[in-house]
């Protein structure tokens, strides 16, 4: 079906093929969340890893601050269709983190959860590898708590509402557990490339 | 959620499948010198909660496609259409199609209603403090247009901050309300004309006192309304819990 009179605003061609089907470029930082920025005391800031409801580790924020780091640059991608480039983000990987705490993954879905109660499902193989982290800096600077911070999670292969601002804990799940966002119409997995913004897609 | 919020919740077990459904241009109206009030006749039209917003597609000759979401301004009602208010951004790609060219009769795609705690029905109660900057006050307005016609007992104020009156969206409909509805009250505060005075404590507290403590509080506008608004009315004492933001842009 086609609209009468619309013509679009065409991306160059380097432009469009770093954007997934749907997106649009933008250079600014928009900021969505459910509600206002959750006060966080650092000095009795915790994150948790947790099996259902079983603590596996606890962490003071000196404590995730001392491991090893990595270092990401790339673009990222918002269900509500803003796509930016060349982002820089530093923190700990998944990877990096279990290693920590001496376990391997002990189920394959997660749910994270954030200090405003928020919470997101990621299957693990999509953590795992390299391919996410836990974001402590952007642009060289501790993260703003507008965009998350101190810690946020970071997955940038899945669509950002997947990066959960103000982590407080992971929780490994036995099924792929809807989070927020997903119990009230999006995908379950929310892969830009794909366009998966809502369930169905 | 936490449990201090009354939102939406899923109902039953069932997935929410949001799929694109044909819409129709049933009138374009000028509202202000930036927003045109644009009804479209469309099978999701009255599904709506108020607040909640709906993807908008739009399909060029070649098949190129571009979406984005419009709070819609409408409550539900008997005549198979939406209402969405436009705002006419310079160089937006799907604005810009409404803005300048929509003709009822058009033919375009919509998906929805999408949005979870950003959303109000008679139930949730209140009292409700609402909060929008510029065209943030369109989900606002289905709030209160919703609360007119199910809950006009449940005390509403709206703090509104735009540049003019000129720029106001529906400041007559808004106006009426306020001399007509015995509990909602509305704050208007114009940016850059007359005393040129932006949303502050004082405002935030006279809002407060004519409605008492709220059980909703919900604020929408740019990141630069809605940060100091949030933070204002938290300062007032409201609990974060119930408050719920929506933003757009930057």
């Amino acid at each position: 079906m086609v609209t009468r009179g619309f013509v679009g605003r065409r991306q160059s061609p380097e432009t469009g093929a770093r954007l997934p089907p749907g997106q649009y470029l933008t250079q600014d930082f928009p900021i969505l969340q459910i509600g206002p920025n959750p006060v966080i005391d650092m000095s009795t800031w915790r994150f948790t890893l947790r099996e259902g409801s079983r603590p596996i580790k606890a962490y003071r924020w000196e404590e995730l601050d001392a491991l090893p780091r990595t270092k990401w640059h790339g673009d990222i991608h918002c269900v509500t269709k803003w796509s930016k480039f060349d982002t820089q983000w530093e923190g700990v990987t998944i990877d990096d983190l279990l290693a920590d705490a001496n376990i391997s993954a002990p189920t394959a879905y997660l749910l994270a959860e954030s200090f405003d109660d928020y919470t997101t499902n990621v299957p693990v193989v999509d953590l795992l590898n390299g391919k996410a982290m836990i974001a402590t800096r952007y642009a060289g600077e501790p993260i703003h708590a507008d965009h998350g911070g101190p810690a946020r999670l970071f997955v940038p292969h899945l669509y950002f509402w997947k990066s959960a601002k103000w982590l407080k804990g992971l929780r490994f799940t036995n099924t792929d557990t809807a989070g927020y966002w997903e119990l009230r119409g999006y995908h379950m997995y929310g892969d830009p490339w794909r366009e998966q913004r809502y369930i169905g897609d | 959620m936490s449990s201090g919020t009354s939102e939406i919740e899923p109902a039953t077990a069932e997935p929410i499948v949001f799929r694109w459904h044909e819409a129709e241009v049933a009138s374009v109206t000028v509202m202000t010198p930036h927003v045109k009030s644009v009804r479209l006749r469309c099978a999701l039209a009255g599904r709506q909660r108020a607040g909640q917003h709906v993807d908008v597609r739009l399909t060029a000759p070649d098949g190129y496609r571009a979406s984005r979401s419009y709070s819609v301004a409408s409550v539900p009602d008997d005549s198979g259409t939406l209402e969405l208010l436009v705002e006419g951004l310079p160089g937006g790609e799907v604005s810009g199609w409404f803005f300048e060219s929509a003709e009822v009769g058009d033919r375009l795609e919509l998906r929805g209603p999408i949005g979870g705690s950003f959303s109000w029905d008679g139930p949730d109660g209140g009292p409700l403090l609402l909060a929008g900057g510029g065209s943030g006050v369109v989900p606002l307005l289905a709030m209160l247009r919703r609360r007119a016609e199910v809950a006009p007992a449940i005390p509403a104020a709206l703090i509104y901050s735009v540049r003019s009156r000129a720029e106001a969206i529906a400041l007559e409909e808004l106006e009426a309300r306020h001399r007509a509805e015995p509990n909602f009250s509305l704050f208007l505060r114009t940016t850059r004309e007359g005393e040129g005075r932006r949303i502050d404590a004082a405002l935030v507290q006279a809002a407060l006192a004519s409605i008492g403590s709220p059980t909703k509080v919900f604020l929408c506008g740019s990141n630069r309304f809605v940060s100091p608004a949030a933070d204002l009315i938290m300062a007032a004492g409201v609990p974060a819990t119930i408050i719920r933001t929506e933003r757009f842009g930057a």
